[in-house]
């Protein structure tokens, strides 16, 4: 069953030419909601949440978002705590920085480096790896500690401040699985290619903003 | 902890699925989204769709799988077969596939790889690999199907396909494939052990055995199997507990879609 609230929500997936955009629209659809893909920064502006999707390469996602204008709405759009979920590339490039490449500025919405996963084991990170959730949160609500999600990826986020870590998961070191600050939430692992648990994200992000956007019954 | 991957693979032809299936329970047995959301609720971690379609014209029907599937499967999917340029692999990743493999195409043309990693990121572009043990101990790459022998050693190409951007590897041995007598460990291992990325692999699996030694002995990442689950007779489920149980890390939980939304 899906949440009826949801598709009142004005929920945006933002496109910027990153592929596997399929995958999160209907991942959306399939709790509820009625998604709009949308690369104009205009869009941000009747948003009630905007999804950030994503995979490659840090260079390339900040090169594009640059392209399309739409790093400093995006970042207008975090500072004024308004509901915002970043999926995999969406949660690197909200960092200060990333080694991906070369040093490449990112939006630096939360301070932390973008670091490559260290040498040892087979890189990418790919499959199905435990989340330790660090706190309680309403996004990991009704998904037991330990659930699996599916990763793909090679470099890691290497945050500054750890008030803002909501998840674990580990491969040689203790990777950021999912972050969260105010409305702002961010995963590394994919939601939508995690099976129910995963799309248990999508709608728990969702209700939180459905009912603070006062459209709950 | 990082667990390994069960992943069920189906050979697809104009759109239906090849080897002859019995499960009950589908409405039809032979539509490969049917069977994918099946394998999907039974706990499977990875699905594969090689399509053997011969005539360039019928590719349709593979777009037309691809985005039924990404419609109702929320785990990640392979789409293999018939990718011969980077704009191929951009209308399955498109269509909704996380992953593009390619074989002979990379053979032919190894610069694919490379290309199709630059456009859209190593970690969906597949390399599989056909590897025949021969009776001098070589390890070589066929292509074709395994139909047509390259010269070239399968270590020595894996390394290769590594190098140009392939972020995973697929790993088919030619001398076990169909006989569900287990996987080929010495190929399997010598791969693994020469590559940075993860390697899945493919051809014998006859029972959760198997599937533990690919991956104790083979050093796989990932184990793939067609015949076993198609007939029933090894449900996915069992077959991890078996995994579990021989000290695998596996992912045990998985809940029905209805039943945590």
């Amino acid at each position: 069953m899906s949440d009826p609230t949801l598709a009142d929500l004005d929920v945006i997936v933002l496109d910027y030419g990153a592929g596997n955009l399929r995958s999160v629209v209907r991942a959306v659809e399939r709790v509820g909601a009625r998604p709009e893909v949308a690369s104009q920064p205009a869009a941000l502006d009747e948003a009630s949440v905007v999804i950030l999707p994503g995979v490659g390469a840090a260079a390339d996602t900040m090169h594009n978002l640059r392209s399309l204008g739409l790093v400093e709405p995006i970042r207008e759009y975090i500072a004024a705590d308004r509901p915002f979920l970043g999926v995999c590339m969406g949660l690197q490039a909200l960092m200060t920085v990333s080694e991906e490449g070369g040093e490449h500025p990112c939006l630096d919405v939360i301070e932390g480096r973008v670091v490559r996963l260290p040498a040892g084991r087979k890189i990418p990170h790919m499959g199905w790896n435990r989340v330790e959730q660090r706190r309680q949160s309403p996004l990991f609500a009704g998904i037991p500690d330990g659930a699996h999600f599916y990763f793909v990826h090679s470099y890691y986020c290497d945050l500054a401040d750890p008030a803002n870590l909501a998840a674990t998961t580990s491969y040689g070191v203790d990777v950021t699985a999912a972050v969260e600050r105010g409305r702002l939430a961010a995963t590394q692992f994919h939601p939508e290619k995690s099976g129910a648990y995963g799309l248990r994200i999508y709608r728990n992000f969702l209700s939180m903003h459905a009912e603070l956007d006062g459209a709950a019954p | 902890m990082l667990t390994k991957r069960i992943i069920a693979c189906f050979d697809v032809d104009n759109g239906r699925v090849v080897k002859g299936i019995s499960f009950v329970e589908l409405r039809d047995a032979g539509d490969p989204v049917e069977l994918a959301a099946l394998y999907d609720h039974e706990g499977v971690d990875e699905l594969v769709f090689l399509d053997i379609t011969a005539s360039a014209e019928d590719r349709n029907t593979v777009v037309d799988m691809v985005r039924r599937t990404a419609d109702r499967v929320f785990i990640p999917f392979t789409v293999g077969g018939g990718i011969r340029t980077d704009d191929d692999m951009r209308l399955m990743l498109e269509s909704g596939a996380d992953k593009v493999s390619i074989n002979t195409a990379a053979v032919q043309r190894p610069e694919l790889i490379s290309e199709g990693a630059h456009r859209f990121g190593s970690q969906c572009i597949v390399v599989a690999i056909d590897a025949r043990t021969e009776p001098d101990g070589s390890m070589q790459v066929y292509t074709h199907g395994g139909r047509r022998e390259t010269g070239m050693d399968a270590v020595a190409w894996a390394r290769e396909v590594v190098e140009r951007g392939a972020g995973e590897i697929m790993l088919t041995s030619m001398n076990t494939d169909g006989h569900q007598d287990g996987y080929d460990l010495p190929l399997t291992r010598a791969v693994s052990d020469a590559v940075s990325v993860p390697v899945i692999a493919s051809g014998g699996a006859g029972s959760a055995q198997h599937m533990v030694e690919a991956i104790t002995e083979g050093r796989a990442d990932a184990v793939l199997a067609a015949s076993i689950f198609h007939f029933g007779t090894h449900p996915i489920m069992d077959v991890k507990r078996r995994m579990q149980a021989a000290g695998i890390p596996i992912r045990m939980e998985h809940a029905d879609y209805d039943d945590v939304l």
